[in-house]
């Protein structure tokens, strides 16, 4: 990843130039994205919104360096990654990223422990270390005392705090939440937002799809998608374009 | 730290297997039955093979033994009435063969003579055995007790013996054995020595060495038995002149072996018109029988292959089926940064697992098969190292072989359609 001569600017983490996404779908093609420029400054909360369709999840994936875009680039804290096989993008979303969904994505046969701990194995932590770390990210989370607990004995609330847990594991730059409080209650979903909010005063940047306005609410800046585009920019700041 | 991962990969693979201990169980059973099975038909194989290459070393792989035969005009000849068979081997031969090819390092002639012994109140018919001392150091056997025969019985033409073990039992049972005089036919002959009786059946060879053999100085069977033997028949009486029954050969080394076969082939021919001897080579026939023993082998082990195989297309079904019933787990593995590779190495490892511990299972049952036969039907058997390491091996690659597709198959799995997957 050596730096490429594109034009980004000191503080963006995350950067779209022109970038497409399209698949084929029979003889035609759908442009998932549609030449889409967007920087995400280091630092800030944002919310992707847009009715299903729009390209919100797409360009997670995208971000999350799930997937590739067909045309354009993504520059990824100044270094373009939008060439990289899938050896490069699995190492960047293991040390530079943290996951959260909707559905939690936990692994039920696992203890909450070794749930938190699963980035820190594919980063070669040795047990020990490993225990200690899950043992302060369950605590930070509100998690004491659950961490032999399988994931099918929390409630919906618990489990999505052990899956923040392990998104912060290996100390990432972004978190990317996918409809974060889905699955969860009114208050439950409050409660795992605060958190969030609270990440974000720590320092993380937060990318989050939601398609509630009032969860939306508690980012500093929200992007509306529609049919592959960006609609439009609402909140504090200039980052678009 | 890399040998620290290696163990944590091992012991996840064991953690994911015991969440579905029936599962794995059936699945490992495969593979116990095919090593097990692997295991015991070589080790029976090897028991069976073992008992025939021991006959055949115990003849000397060093060893070529000519036989005086009957052709086959002097068999349609001897029905009729008083005549005299005149064949096999002679005297001159034995000391043609022996002065002539310069591989063979000692030969021992054998006349065989049945005769009745006689001691006080006790008769048995005995093998008389006409040979020289160096019988003793081809065919070797341990002495019992007393002595065998010397050169210096040869050169004193002594009137001594030296029973098998088997046939002085019977003759003088409790009574001392050396130095008593033994009746054979109408003279006295003393006891000097007693050797371990074997039974000679090693291939188609007749060692001339059975349970009752009496061996003398050839010189006095020669001059107290003659070269003619009599014997009453339905039609009459057969008379049958033959000088030796046997020559033995010891050639000088194991490569020699087959060029003095031949050489002996081709000495005797000129002096024998018709075809009244066999040459028997043991090496020959130890190399036969240990082709046989491959083949053998062979045919057992592909057997037992075959369930090994089962087995293993077992394991495969069963990881297949675990890949798409984890299909979720492994999209959160990739989305949390596992590489491809690291996904095939936690399934594979899982396999691995599965057909390495099946293995050992399999050869516990393996080893245990064989002792119970040999227990109860006294069939031999033999565990060879190779016996046990193979079907190990074999097992460990069959984890490996057959889990490699299934993990591939996981290591595919895109991870936002995995994600979604229910």
């Amino acid at each position: 990843m050596d730096n490429e001569s594109l034009p980004a600017r000191q503080n963006d983490i995350v950067r779209l130039e022109n970038a497409y996404k399209i698949y084929p779908m029979g003889a035609e093609q759908v442009n998932a994205l549609a030449g889409v420029t967007i920087s995400f400054k280091q630092g800030s909360f944002w919310a992707i919104m847009g009715p299903s369709g729009s390209g919100k999840s797409t360009m997670m994936n995208i971000i999350g360096c799930l997937d590739h875009l067909s045309k354009g680039h993504y520059i990824l804290q100044g270094h373009d990654v939008s060439n990289l096989d899938d050896n490069a993008l699995s190492d960047i979303r293991l040390k530079y990223l943290g996951f959260i969904f909707q559905s939690f994505n936990l692994i039920p046969q696992l203890t909450v422990q070794k749930n938190i701990e699963l980035p820190l194995y594919y980063l070669g932590w040795d047990a020990i270390e490993s225990a200690k770390r899950a043992k302060e990210l369950a605590a930070m989370v509100g998690l004491q005392g659950r961490l032999g607990h399988r994931p099918t004995e929390l409630s919906g609330g618990q489990m999505q705090r052990v899956a923040i847990a392990r998104a912060l594991a290996n100390d990432p730059q972004i978190l990317l939440a996918d409809e974060p409080t889905g699955n969860l209650d009114t208050a439950t979903g409050e409660q795992i937002l605060e958190l969030l909010a609270e990440l974000n005063r720590q320092g993380k940047t937060i990318i989050m799809v939601t398609h509630e306005s009032y969860i939306a609410a508690y980012a500093d800046k929200r992007l509306h998608m529609k049919d592959g585009v960006i609609d439009s920019i609402e909140g504090n700041g200039d980052e678009a374009k | 730290m890399k040998q620290n991962r290696f163990v944590r990969n091992i012991l996840l693979g064991i953690e994911n297997l015991l969440l579905h201990k029936l599962r794995s169980f059936l699945t490992m059973l495969g593979v116990v039955f095919g090593v097990g099975s692997v295991v015991a038909m070589l080790s029976v194989g090897e028991g069976a093979s073992k008992e025939a290459l021991e006959q055949i070393r115990k003849l000397g792989s060093n060893n070529i033994i000519i036989s005086s035969i009957k052709s086959i005009d002097e068999e349609a000849a001897s029905t009729a009435h008083s005549h005299m068979s005149i064949y096999g081997l002679t005297y001159e031969d034995h000391d043609r063969i022996a002065g002539t090819i310069n591989t063979i390092k000692q030969t021992a002639p054998v006349k065989l003579i049945r005769k009745e012994a006689r001691l006080m109140s006790r008769a048995m018919e005995l093998r008389v055995v006409g040979t020289t001392p160096q019988w003793f150091e081809l065919v070797k056997r341990p002495v019992l007790a007393g002595r065998i025969l010397l050169d210096s019985d040869i050169r004193d033409k002594s009137a001594v013996t030296v029973l098998t073990e088997f046939g002085a039992r019977k003759l003088l049972a409790t009574e001392n054995t050396i130095g008593q005089p033994l009746r054979i036919g109408g003279d006295y002959f003393e006891v000097v020595g007693i050797i371990k009786s074997e039974s000679g059946q090693a291939g188609n060879i007749q060692i001339p060495d059975q349970q009752v053999d009496a061996y003398i100085p050839i010189d006095i069977a020669r001059k107290y038995f003659g070269d003619i033997v009599t014997r009453r028949t339905s039609g009459g009486r057969e008379r049958e002149l033959v000088e030796l029954h046997q020559i033995i050969i010891d050639v000088d080394n194991t490569d020699n072996v087959e060029s003095t076969a031949v050489a002996l082939e081709q000495l005797l021919n000129r002096f024998h018109k018709k075809k009244d001897y066999q040459i028997s080579v043991p090496l020959a026939l130890l190399k036969q029988a240990e082709a046989t023993k491959r083949t053998f082998n062979i045919v057992l082990g592909s057997i037992a292959g075959i369930s090994l195989l089962v087995g293993g297309i077992g394991i495969m079904n069963i990881m297949l089926a675990s890949v798409t019933e984890r299909t979720r787990e492994i999209g959160i593995r990739r989305a949390i940064g596992a590489k491809r590779k690291q996904i095939i190495v936690q399934f594979l490892i899982e396999t691995v697992v599965l057909s390495t511990l099946g293995g050992i299972v399999g050869l516990g049952v393996g080893v245990l098969i064989p002792m119970a036969i040999t227990y109860f039907t006294e069939m031999p058997t033999v565990l060879t190292l190779l016996g046990v390491l193979l079907p190990l091996l074999i097992s460990i690659s069959i984890g490996i072989i057959f889990g490699l597709y299934p993990a591939i198959n996981a290591a595919r799995v895109d991870p936002i359609v995995a994600l979604r997957h229910e």
